[in-house]
């Protein structure tokens, strides 16, 4: 029978601590990118120049359809040989995250937009408001509502997966986890730890997720 | 072709309010319009009726370019409007055109995150920098007038279709429309809920408002048209007052259409 021992972890505390703030600031760093990213691409995708819609289209599609540590060992080992020079793990790590992200949120942005019947801008056009009027204050509220369950739900995945910058070094949770084990040999703590701590903050933030879904339907 | 018949007010027809200069509309290799002149003058009510796919929504859409014609131009108080939201010269923009002629659609399009009072007052806040008093104050006079001024907080997914309609036309005429084109107004209503939107439009015409009805209510368009149009395949076949174009109609094809709503 295993004896647990996660005492032996209590020195480690601080990298623990310190671990889960990198992996809180890149998965906010990397959303707040993504959000950019994602809008830029989305309106290049629904503006009707062919060549820019093509180039956004390709983008999401190389994003959405490598994994992210491939895409994450591509641009820490591969893009550096591609412009000379290196690139700093921890540029690679929130660049790579950001393009993965801003892929899927402009197709969420895109989905959204597109769901709200064009009856809507015409009514606002006809009213004489502006196509940017008609979008920011009819079509975009509208669409708001309709893409934030999927928002938040590709964020959450966000969070996980800002595990994979681990390895080329940048020292978020896992990595750290995995330095604890080196020191302890205690693999089952240190990595049972670890999953506790994104339960920790993951939980509370799905339950506020639903929790806003259900307000949102209600008002429906 | 019959001759056109002067509408009640001849003297008024000096006044060419909007006016579509031989417009053509092609969706692709379908051409919907084969070039229409049609001319409203201030206080005329014309309607133009005809089969569905006739292009008669599509002209009425093209007065106030929310279809943009692939030829021809639309004119308003005598100057051809441009192809620009906004022109240098602010008379001949299409937001210009827009601000002063109102529509309503079909399937009222109102504003779902809006409630009743603030789909009225969005147009003249937003677009026409209105004071939100003033604009509020006008806003609940119209859904007083459209006998709606209880549900002024109400969203519109708790209206009916009826009252949905009335509320968009209470919309339009909150940004005090010089022209109003309603695009099948009641097309999409239940036949009990007709009634009450056509009164609403009855008020208008007696009022004294210039306006374009898309219709399929011949009696109602015999009623209060000045002038009646038929569409057949993208031109105008038949005009001229209601009396020789629904009462009395001589054309074939446009016999053969109102035969088929007089019973």
């Amino acid at each position: 029978m295993y004896k647990w021992n996660f005492d032996v972890l209590w020195q480690y505390w601080d990298l623990f601590l310190y671990g889960l703030w990198l992996t809180v600031v890149y998965t906010a760093g990397s959303i707040a990118f993504g959000v950019v990213i994602g809008l830029i691409t989305c309106g290049a995708r629904l503006s009707g120049w062919k060549s820019l819609s093509v180039i956004a289209r390709v983008y999401q599609e190389i994003f959405r359809c490598t994994p992210l540590l491939v895409q994450l060992l591509w641009f820490y080992y591969a893009f550096p040989l591609l412009v000379g020079g290196s690139i700093d793990n921890r540029v690679a790590a929130m660049l790579t995250l950001s393009l993965y992200v801003g892929a899927f949120y402009a197709e969420i942005f895109r989905g959204g937009i597109l769901s709200i019947d064009r009856g809507q801008r015409e009514a606002a056009a006809a009213i004489g408001m502006s196509p940017m009027q008609a979008m920011t204050r009819i079509v975009m509220p509208q669409a708001l509502k309709r893409m934030l369950p999927s928002f938040i739900n590709q964020s959450v995945i966000q969070f996980k997966n800002t595990s994979l910058v681990s390895v080329i070094s940048v020292a978020d949770l896992a990595y750290m986890a995995a330095v604890v084990n080196g020191q302890t040999y205690r693999p089952l703590e240190s990595y049972t730890v670890m999953a506790l701590l994104y339960i920790a903050v993951l939980f509370p933030l799905t339950q506020i997720a639903d929790l806003i879904e259900r307000r949102l339907r209600v008002s429906d | 072709m019959m001759i056109e018949q002067e509408p009640e007010g001849t003297a008024m027809r000096a006044e060419a309010l909007l006016e579509a200069r031989g417009i053509r509309k092609s969706f692709g290799a379908l051409e919907v319009l084969k070039g229409i002149d049609l001319t409203l003058a201030r206080g005329e009510v014309v309607a133009l009726i005809g089969p569905s796919g006739s292009g008669k929504s599509t002209l009425i859409r093209c007065l106030n370019m929310m279809e943009i014609p692939t030829a021809g131009t639309i004119h308003f108080h005598g100057k051809s409007i441009g192809r620009k939201f906004r022109d240098a010269d602010d008379s001949t923009g299409i937001g210009t055109l827009r601000r002063h002629v109102g529509m309503v659609f079909q399937h009222f399009n109102l504003f779902p995150h809006k409630t009743v009072l603030e789909n009225v007052t969005e147009g003249p806040i937003v677009v026409c920098g209105t004071p939100r008093a003033e604009a509020e104050a006008h806003a609940l006079d119209l859904l007083s007038q459209v006998g709606l001024s209880q549900k002024r907080d109400a969203y519109p997914n708790h209206l009916s279709g009826g009252q949905k309609q009335r509320v968009a036309i209470a919309r339009a005429m909150a940004m005090r429309p010089e022209v109003l084109l309603l695009d099948e107004g009641t097309s999409a209503l239940d036949p009990e809920l007709v009634g009450e939107v056509l009164a609403v439009i009855r008020r208008l015409v007696d009022d004294g408002m210039t306006m374009a009805i898309v219709t399929h209510e011949m009696a109602f368009a015999a009623d209060v048209a000045d002038r009646v149009l038929f569409l057949d395949e993208g031109a105008i076949v038949a005009q001229g007052a209601p009396d020789e174009i629904i009462r009395s109609p001589s054309n074939e094809r446009l016999k053969a259409f109102v035969s088929r709503f007089n019973h």
